[in-house]
């Protein structure tokens, strides 16, 4: 039994906001592999809760006209991994959130509810923060978009409204075209785990393969908030693909992370994880892209 | 007032259960169904004891609202046997391969086996791995669990590619 106040149960989106309005303290219920555990374990006792689990508008997975992808946040893991949408365009995404749990938690928890809980260690974040993610949010007042790269705040605060509620996640066509991306997740255990640290990289090379026109790369648990590193992105532009750059790659995102000391790992160990995950999949990254290290 | 009548298919049957609207699929189908078969393990989506089929998937039922289930397919270990008191082949398997010691897990584990022993493509030992990485056996050292699951995928690929 779960010790919650009042349960709000809205049959649309609309509802949904104006419970929110009315409502502002209740926490939005999506998967609840979060929020229920947490009530379970009296950290949250007394919560009014607004179930959104069941609004069907609020689910899947789809191409719009101008190419741009839109993931809707109720979308589990399990569904967005299997999407061929995901699959052609974006298959990073897909390989990122299946390293989440295991089977039954991929298939209740929800995209929205990682990127709205805003731990640093959210698998999918590296991910639609290396792809310049813009998400959709509503209130009823109405809608706006915010880059994603604006959104995370501090540890468990994202920059959500009382009011407001993520209703979409778009990934722009110019962000995913041509480009080729590779998450590693480093934790302790293969499953149910939560990474120590994650890394994801994308590149986009020219024509010859022996380029790097473009590099974004991702960290998770390497400062209070998933990051970017603006110093390595700026440091390949139009730079012929050797070990050499790659090897300054690890090096170049060490100016960027802030790691901390916690139980699951120290600063020192994180540091090390940071340059040399930004090794491996920087490499993998341009492997899949079909890419030439030139000697 | 906080109660509600959930309807849905349980084992192949239409019911409707009068809950608590602040249950837990597990207290519903444990408490109101009688289906023992459901373990209390963790209680917080770690261990995939409460482990059920909803639609066809496995979900933890621990960590998911007795009202969500308006509606739903569930099926749990009890809805395996084909007629009163015959175990199907996966529990069998179970058996033979020696994959059960206490037990507490094993339903949990069975469940979560159904959709790689029902696909057509084979999973190999690392995929069946992956499949039953939700779940948590303290007794076994989960080698026997892998090859029960295994043989049964083996036999029955067999099974359906002699028909």
């Amino acid at each position: 039994m779960y010790n919650f106040k009042t349960l709000y149960e809205p049959t649309s989106v609309g509802e949904a906001l104006e419970l929110k309005a009315r409502h502002p303290e209740a926490l939005f219920l999506a998967g609840g592999s979060d929020i229920l555990i947490k009530i379970r374990e009296g950290k949250l006792d007394g919560v009014d809760v607004i179930n959104i689990y069941m609004l069907e508008d609020l689910r899947g997975v789809c191409l719009e006209d101008d190419g741009t992808i839109l993931i809707r946040p109720l979308t589990s893991f399990t569904d967005l991994a299997l999407h061929p949408v995901i699959k052609e365009h974006l298959p990073v995404l897909g390989e990122a959130v299946n390293t989440i749990g295991g089977p039954q938690v991929r298939n209740i928890g929800t995209i929205g509810g990682n990127i709205c809980n805003g731990v640093p260690s959210a698998d999918s974040a590296t991910t639609l923060k290396a792809y310049d993610a813009v998400l959709e949010i509503v209130s009823s007042e109405g809608t706006r978009t915010l880059p994603y790269a604006e959104f995370n705040l501090g540890p468990g605060k994202v920059a959500l409204q009382p009011t407001e509620l993520l209703a979409g996640i778009r990934i722009p066509k110019e962000s995913y075209a041509n480009t080729a991306g590779h998450y590693i997740k480093y934790s302790m255990r293969k499953a149910m785990d939560i990474a120590t640290l994650g890394c994801s990289v994308n590149v986009k090379l020219d024509k010859s393969k022996k380029t790097l026109e473009q590099l974004r790369i991702a960290f998770g648990v390497a400062a209070p908030i998933p990051i970017r590193s603006p110093n390595a992105e700026a440091l390949v532009k139009g730079k012929k693909i050797t070990e050499e750059l790659i090897d300054q790659i690890g090096e170049a995102v060490l100016v960027d992370v802030k790691p901390r000391s916690s139980w699951r790992a120290s600063k020192e160990f994180r540091l090390q994880l940071i340059g040399e995950m930004a090794r491996r999949a920087t490499r993998e990254a341009i492997l899949k892209a079909g890419g030439i290290i030139n000697e | 007032m906080n109660n509600r009548a959930v309807h849905c298919t349980v084992n192949g049957i239409d019911r409707a259960f009068l809950i608590d609207i602040r249950s837990s699929l597990s207290d519903m189908l444990r408490g109101k169904a009688g289906l023992d078969s459901i373990k209390h393990g963790c209680d917080v989506g770690e261990c995939g004891a409460c482990t059920v089929l909803i639609n066809g998937k496995p979900f933890n039922s621990c960590i998911y609202l007795a009202i969500w289930a308006e509606g739903k397919t569930i099926v749990t270990l009890e809805g395996l046997s084909t007629t009163k008191g015959a175990i199907s082949d996966i529990q069998q398997a179970f058996i033979d391969e020696g994959a059960v010691q206490c037990g507490f897990c094993t339903p949990g584990f069975i469940m979560a086996s159904i959709p790689i022993i029902e696909s057509d493509t084979p999973a190999t030992r690392d995929e069946i791995k992956r499949q039953i990485a939700g779940n948590l056996c303290r007794c076994t050292g989960y080698e026997h669990i892998v090859n029960a699951i295994q043989k049964t995928q083996e036999k029955r690929i067999a099974e359906r590619s002699a028909q």
